[in-house]
């Protein structure tokens, strides 16, 4: 069991070293993937080796997985319409707003 | 040694788990990096078929390996300018963030290994579909009515905000 927590971990560390490192915003959302999956792996392993019996583990990856769904969906169309107005997603070039 | 072939799948599924993932965060471009978080997403739904997770093994693989990353692939295809996304990131931020990361990493797998979980109580063998769906649907105590509802509703409010976003003025 501790070896899945030790391969949730790893990817976990590379999401958050490429939330830091990432210049482009679809780069950080992809990290940002990596850390939700990470978490995911970490519920259901819990579940399945300390609370066979319960579920609790179980529908909360699946609510997980569908508010990261929305949330990539969302913040998609945001790089979509930034793209559009700045012609980049940089976020070096991201330094102004409407007004 | 002697190894079963659950431990031999399970090995091979946390390598392509780490190498991968090690991959999507170190290579320059975006697509690269695409393709590689759904291999990612692919071992890691191998994961949950190993421990006897089928149904949601087959939610990672619909929602995330079909839905997430086709979302990814057109929207990188959109955005990205031909040759203008493979810059380097600077060095002084490569040194901070992977100095932080291993000390994190190394930190937290010392935190994981030396720390004595309960015993575990393994049983293989499924969930019943029946139940889980009986689960999600109930109202009683430890079942999951109020949260399906929220998340639908979530749902719908994302359909809005992205047609709202994302179309043309």
């Amino acid at each position: 069991m501790e070896y899945y927590l030790v391969v949730s971990a790893i990817m976990m560390f590379a999401g958050i070293y490429g939330f830091i490192v990432r210049r482009s915003l679809l780069g950080i959302l992809i990290s940002i993937e990596l850390i939700l999956n990470s978490v995911d792996i970490n519920f259901m392993v819990f579940n399945r080796y300390l609370y066979p019996d319960q579920m609790e583990g179980f529908f909360f990856t699946l609510f997980a997985i569908g508010v990261s769904a929305a949330e990539t969906a969302i913040a998609i169309a945001i790089c979509i319409n930034v793209y559009r107005n700045l012609h980049s997603i940089q976020v070096k070039n991201l330094d102004e707003m409407k007004n | 040694m002697e190894m079963t072939l659950n431990e031999v799948v399970f090995y091979l599924l946390s390598a392509v788990i780490v190498v991968c993932s090690i991959l999507t965060v170190t290579t320059t471009r975006i697509l690269r990096s695409a393709t590689y978080l759904l291999f990612v997403l692919f071992a890691t739904a191998g994961l949950y078929f190993q421990m006897n997770y089928s149904f949601m093994g087959a939610v990672q693989l619909t929602v995330y390996a079909g839905g997430v990353i086709v979302l990814y692939v057109f929207s990188i295809l959109l955005t990205s300018s031909p040759g203008g996304d493979n810059e380097r990131p600077k060095m002084k931020y490569v040194i901070a963030g992977l100095s932080a990361v291993v000390a994190g990493a190394l930190l937290s797998i010392y935190i994981i290994l030396s720390h004595s979980f309960p015993t575990s109580k393994y049983v293989a063998g499924e969930i019943d579909m029946k139940m889980i769906g009986q689960v999600l649907m109930g109202t009683e105590k430890y079942q999951y009515l109020l949260p399906f509802e929220a998340v639908s509703v979530l749902l719908l409010a994302c359909i809005v905000g992205g047609i709202l976003i994302a179309r043309k003025r």
